[in-house]
């Protein structure tokens, strides 16, 4: 019998459910997504859609405008724009997504074990985030790109690295808060290991602002990569890079604009996409915004 | 309070410590002998061997830290090998500018983004919510030396209206310090005024939907000039803290800002040393950068813990 | 008499007057290092120089030596002594006179001060005798015919004895020299402000009140400032730069080749790494690397033009160029031929460059051509700090590096092809070649050099330490306004007869 009138119940939304249900109404986020997946859709299908070899250089066919044949127009030894922006796309997107990883695989841990296990450790991981947020980003960014040596691997390390302390701070802000719930302190009262109440009741509570903020430095990070290039210390040429396309197309903006327009364009889209995502998702998962 | 301020007193030699070790940990790790940038293009054997020894780029990594230390606490930052400057001279000479150009960056931020946080709550889910938000943030999503090269083009060589470069005292020209200023200072002050156009905005609904609407309607008052009259005082509070954690932002972005614009200030001044590896200069520069962060941050600290009563009685 | 004086006084300045009040803004294309002529280290601060300190001599557009602070000179018959006689009238910028005593001790202060960067150039010089109050007699140790070059430049440079022995190595802060303006102030990555020295001794020559020198290091925002109005006057413009301002009244544009040159290291014998590495261990994969690059090409794609092509130190205009040694042109199928002989048709060479835009395009060109003869060329893109670091241990195959050249050739192969030398990155040394070095420095005749370098060329160029590409041309951008520039090989602005009109 109580069974039935159980069944009969409307059954609640899972929180997951309700965050994309919030995300799809706003349409600001959703063109975002779609302008994310379109990117990554040309980074993967580059050498099927670039219609040449972005590395082919042509000493006929410098610095010249856009035109039928070259839809964007060619670079200052004769390669490609189009061809470039495609597979631009590649390091770019990998420059986001991989820093992110490496300051999200750092950064989480670290958070968890400094707000978790509490007293020394905390107070030494979060002296050492503190001093490394004291220290501007890019100068850190800087300072570690040159020690590892110009190349968008060693970039991307630096940007990572450099964006390690916010997600340690970000992770142990809310193992604090959540530490204190009721259902965590039954749960070591049951018995389980530290471990187990760290990733089993602990984690999926960090993981929604961890996605958010995730999201939002992915659009910092293809920044910062522009901006290092832009120094000299990404992707180095011939490859492609938007950045370091930037940092070339800088010295002819006055007769050939189209170099930059087209990378700064293709930057400026991602980075905005990824951040109206970021937005949306903030305003999906938090209950705070019905 | 006092517990809470010697508290966190307590934590700030930790934190700049570390500060030093890392950034001086950097330096020395970076690649490639400093003396041989700095001996010029002859690289007399001679002027090398004399900058390792000025440098102490023999000893061993600790005694070389203790050195230095040494010299900091005595209030001497090193000199900058290059300009044969001391450093502390160098950062009071730029300091200013680059604090200049925050200031008026910040200024712009605020013009920008709390009139955009406020459309944005007040008109949220329109069409009006939406282009508040993207001017915004397009601030965030255009790389900053990228915008600043833009605007040159467009106000300096195509209209000839503003400078293309350079800087001005405000004491020696008010009017050219402010030309050359403004471009610069908007391409920095774009980024900042995304993040203060979010926080308005969060703190504007979070009055929208509290006691201080439903007690003003059934008082009968103007909803909407209690809304902003209480979600400005909402807004404003949170923003000391955000002023001071922005400073790093407002420091990375003037980093390639002054670069673009050739402004003689911090950000100019660390990236060239980086490349010079004139070591001294950016260890003093980010030691000073650093603390005048953690300070800042503590001042907020303590000014949001007297302004918010509810902490005050924890 | 008072009357007509006055008058006549009056009467020349209106004749004068506009010529009161003239300021120069001038864009450097970098910060100059410390302005202190013993010390100093980077080419753009002798830009600066020209203007602050002037020097025993000076060299003409054809490289020729004129005088300057010195008024003549006689080398002794051995060749170990050059007397000088010093200009009267002439006095520092602190009011001091310049006398033999003052030459005397600037010579000593650039042998001995701690840092000095003039050591090398004057390694040579052993005393400096005080022949009369106008006479100074620099003795050597052995002939040294660039001597006259080096006293040209920033070893030749006199500052105040009194000025520099009050303020020590914080000389450079406040410098006093000799020259037509004297320093006022310098704001570090700014500005450097000198104004008019009255009472130099060719003021007849001079017609600024004020000179500004600002350092902006982005070439498009240069070009900017000068086009916006800001700036009278930049250096070191881009050449993709020159076609747009064919249509622009308001600024012309002023060039000449350089006494530099940019070409390629090779590491013949720097380290381990030549043994091994393909190009370094056989001359004929060198030859073939040379045969496979087209430098026409290369000047028109990777400067639009701006370069004229060479195959030596020296370029083929200059009196020293060894005309026994033409310039090669492209011939892929013996460059093919010669990688087949040596039993490697297709070398693998590493080639370092800095991270600047003008040697990764270079680089990236010579990649191209060098991969039609078989060559696999990987590109090493490495921040300069780093290079210099490399270059020195000699952790590269192939190196594109450039030098801004010296006004006597000696300085531009001296130090690169001897042995052991602190330029010489490609590890060359070869004896005959040092000895035929050593006698194109101690020869006293125009014509004994010459023969030397013909024979210098024709060793080292067939050893290929270094693959000479080009001498760039020096590019300044002026304002229409700007009169009486003269354009010269070592790339420095003189001020004398520069005027607005």
């Amino acid at each position: 019998m109580a069974t039935l009138a159980i069944d009969a119940l409307p059954r609640e939304e899972s929180p997951g459910r309700r965050a994309a249900r919030r995300l799809a109404k706003r349409r600001a986020s959703l063109a975002g997504l779609f302008v994310v997946l379109f990117f990554i859709a040309v980074a993967v299908f580059a050498p099927w859609i670039s219609p040449y070899d972005p590395l082919a250089t042509s000493w006929s066919a410098i610095r010249k405008a856009p035109s039928a044949a070259h839809w964007f127009g060619t670079d200052e030894i004769g390669r490609d724009v189009l061809s470039r922006v495609i597979y631009g796309s590649r390091a770019s997107l990998l420059a986001g997504i991989v820093s992110v990883s490496i300051a999200l695989s750092l950064g989480v841990p670290t958070g968890l074990l400094a707000g978790y296990a509490g007293r020394w450790p905390d107070a030494l991981i979060s002296r050492m985030t503190d001093a490394m947020l004291a220290t501007p980003f890019l100068i850190l960014a800087i300072a570690l790109a040159a020690f590892l040596g110009p190349s968008l691997t060693n970039a991307m390390i630096a940007i990572g690295i450099s964006a390690t302390p916010i997600f340690i701070r970000l992770t142990r802000a809310q193992v604090l808060s959540v530490k204190v719930e009721d259902y965590v302190e039954a749960a070591r009262a049951v018995g389980n290991s530290h471990l187990r109440i760290a990733v089993r009741h602990i984690l999926p509570n960090v993981i929604p602002p961890l996605i958010v903020q995730s999201t939002l430095a992915v659009a910092a990070a293809v920044i910062a990569e522009a901006s290092l290039s832009f120094l000299g210390l990404g992707q180095q040429p011939p490859a492609p890079s938007w950045g370091s396309m930037l940092n070339t197309a800088k010295n002819y903006v006055d007769n050939a604009p189209w170099m930059a327009v087209w990378p700064g364009m293709s930057i400026f889209l991602l980075v905005l996409s990824f951040n109206l995502v970021g937005d949306g998702l903030r305003d999906a998962l938090d209950p705070r915004h019905a | 309070m006092n517990a809470f301020l010697t508290k966190r007193l307590a934590t700030i030699v930790p934190t700049l410590l570390f500060v030093t070790i890392l950034i001086f940990g950097l330096q020395q790790l970076l690649p490639g002998d400093p003396a041989l940038v700095l001996a010029g293009e002859e690289r007399d054997p001679s002027v090398v061997a004399y900058l390792h020894k000025k440098m102490h780029l023999d000893d061993p990594f600790p005694v070389r830290y203790l050195y230095w230390l040494g010299g900091v606490v005595r209030g001497d930052l090193g000199e900058s090998l290059r300009m044969q400057k001391p450093v502390t001279a160098l950062i009071a000479e730029k300091l200013p500018v680059t604090i200049e150009l925050a200031l008026i960056a910040i200024a712009i931020a605020l013009a920008i983004g709390i009139p955009a946080g406020i459309v944005s709550a007040i008109a949220k889910g329109t069409w009006w919510d939406y282009a508040a938000n993207a001017v915004a943030l397009w601030g965030l999503s255009t790389p900053n030396f990228w915008l600043g090269i833009m605007l040159i083009l467009l106000f300096s060589v195509q209209l000839g209206w503003l400078p293309a470069s350079g800087y001005v005292s405000p004491f020696e020209d008010l009017g050219a310090n402010l030309a050359a200023m403004i471009m610069p200072a908007f391409v920095l002050g774009n980024a900042i005024a995304a993040v203060l156009m979010r926080h308005t905005r969060s703190a504007m609904l979070q009055v929208m939907s509290s006691d201080y609407v439903r007690t003003a309607r059934a008082k009968g008052l103007d909803e909407r000039a209690v809304v902003l009259k209480h979600g400005l005082r909402n807004a404003l509070t949170p923003i000391i803290t955000l002023g001071a954690l922005e400073l790093g932002t407002l420091l990375s972005g003037a980093v390639l800002t002054e670069q673009v614009f050739t402004i003689p200030g911090f950000g100019k001044l660390i990236v060239d040393a980086v490349f010079n590896r004139d070591y001294a200069v950016v260890q003093g520069v980010v030691l000073f950068t650093a603390t005048a962060y953690i300070a800042l941050n503590l001042l907020a600290d303590v000014a949001y813990f007297l302004v918010n009563p509810r902490l005050r009685d924890r | 008499m008072n009357r007509s004086r006055a008058v006549l006084a009056l009467a020349s300045l209106l004749v004068y007057a506009p010529l009161f009040g003239q300021s120069l803004r001038f864009g450097l294309a970098e910060d100059p290092d410390v302005l202190d002529p013993t010390l100093a280290r980077t080419f753009v601060g002798r830009v600066v120089f020209a203007a602050l300190c002037d020097k025993l001599f000076d060299v003409d557009d054809k490289l020729s030596i004129v005088p300057q602070l010195a008024e003549s000179y006689a080398w002794s018959a051995d060749g170990k002594a050059l007397t000088v006689k010093v200009r009267p009238g002439v006095t520092f910028h602190d009011g001091e006179k310049l006398d033999a005593a003052a030459v005397k001790f600037n010579i000593e202060r650039h042998k001995n001060m701690p840092g000095s960067n003039r050591r090398g150039e004057l390694a040579l010089v052993t005393t400096v005798d005080v022949v009369d109050p106008m006479t100074a007699r620099i003795n050597l140790s052995a002939p040294f015919s660039p001597l006259l070059a080096q006293l040209a430049d920033r070893a030749g440079m006199m500052v105040s004895p009194k000025a520099a022995a009050a303020a020590g190595d914080k000389f450079g802060a406040n410098p006093v020299c000799s020259g037509p303006f004297k320093f006022v102030e310098r704001v570090a990555q700014d500005r450097i402000v000198l104004e008019r020295y009255p009472n130099y001794w060719n003021k007849g020559q001079i017609f600024f009140d004020k000179i500004t020198y600002l350092p902006i290091v982005d070439a498009t925002v240069r070009l900017a400032n000068l086009k916006s109005g800001q700036l009278d006057m930049i250096e070191r413009m881009q050449p993709s730069d020159v076609p747009g301002l064919a249509g622009d009244s308001r600024i012309k544009v002023a060039k000449i080749t350089e006494i530099g040159y940019q070409g390629i290291t090779l590491n013949v014998g720097k380290s381990e790494q030549a043994k091994t590495n393909p190009i370094g261990k056989d001359p004929r994969v060198r030859e073939a690397f040379e045969l496979a690059l087209d430098r026409d090409g290369i000047v028109q794609v990777a400067m639009d033009g701006e370069a004229t092509v060479g195959n030596q130190w020296v370029a083929p205009g200059n009196p020293f160029y060894a005309k026994n040694v033409p310039i090669p042109k492209r011939d892929v199928a013996k460059a093919k031929a010669l990688l087949a002989q040596a039993g490697m048709p297709n070398p693998t060479v590493t080639l370092m460059t800095p991270t600047n835009t003008d040697q990764q395009k270079i680089a990236q060109v010579v990649q191209a051509m060098a991969k039609e003869a078989g060559f696999d060329v990987k590109i090493q893109s490495v921040e300069f700090a780093t290079s210099l670091n490399m270059g020195d241990k000699g952790d590269f195959d192939a190196y594109v590096l450039a030098w801004s050249g010296r006004a006597d050739p000696d300085g531009n192969i001296y130090s690169f092809a001897a042995c052991k030398q602190p330029l010489n990155y490609s590890g060359y040394c070869k004896q005959e070649v040092d000895d035929l070095l050593n006698k194109s420095r101690t020869a006293s005749t125009v014509a004994e050099r010459k023969k030397a370098y013909d024979q210098i060329a024709a060793m080292t160029l067939a050893d290929r330490p270094i693959v000479y590409l080009f001498h760039r041309h020096w590019l300044w951008a002026l304002s229409n306004k700007v009169a009486g520039f003269k354009p010269m090989p070592d790339g420095l602005v003189r001020v004398q007869g520069l005027k607005l009109q």
